[in-house]
């Protein structure tokens, strides 16, 4: 029988293997916008698996963590699509 | 495991459904828009699910709180970015991909 720990953090794995695999559209990506979603998701399911292993560890002061990366990757986001606008392209 | 934990678990594996079905848009999609919209609709419903299924596991108020902080502001800013991406690519003149075009070809 599988503990209830090790479950939501077999999960949270798996949400790290989804971030790899959106990795490949990073690398291979025809446009700089491609990149950047697959950054968005990337960030995305990072704070998804900070949050599991939060609720598995029972470790509450990582949703801290969680909730300033979810900051961050959407000020990203945002930035980018503004900048790129206006100044043409930049990577 | 007990049945609340049963279910928690089940809550984060229909998430982890949705959040594959986002990273396999991402890379198998032909086109920057068709890639937006996976990464704004599978991703987000992913994320909300799993972050649901957390907010329940961790037994704590004000933690539970904070997950749940967590959750909405997913579900709000996680379209506005696709949504701005999208728009960008727009301004910048990138054509969407149509059955013409070649299969696979952006």
């Amino acid at each position: 029988m599988i503990e209830f720990e090790t479950a939501l953090l077999g999960i949270a794995g798996a949400f790290v293997v989804f971030a790899v695999v959106a990795l490949y559209r990073v690398f291979a990506g025809p446009t700089d916008h491609d990149r950047v979603i697959a950054v968005n998701v990337m960030g995305t399911n990072t704070v998804i698996a900070i949050a599991l292993v939060s609720g598995a560890l029972d470790k509450p002061l990582f949703l801290d963590i969680a909730l300033v990366y979810a900051l961050l990757n959407f000020l990203l986001s945002i930035a980018f699509s503004k900048f790129n606008v206006e100044h043409g392209g930049v990577l | 495991m007990t049945p609340t934990e049963w279910a928690i678990v089940a809550l984060a594996l229909v998430g982890a459904f949705f959040g594959g079905v986002a990273s396999i848009g991402i890379v198998r999609l032909p086109d920057v828009y068709t890639r937006t919209h996976a990464a704004s609709k599978s991703d987000t419903l992913g994320a909300v699910l799993t972050i649901a299924a957390a907010a329940f596991a961790i037994q704590t108020d004000l933690a539970t709180v904070k997950a749940v902080f967590l959750l909405v502001f997913m579900f709000l800013t996680n379209p506005t970015a696709a949504h701005a991406i999208a728009r960008a690519a727009q301004d910048q003149g990138i054509e969407p991909w149509t059955a013409d075009d070649k299969e696979g070809e952006p």
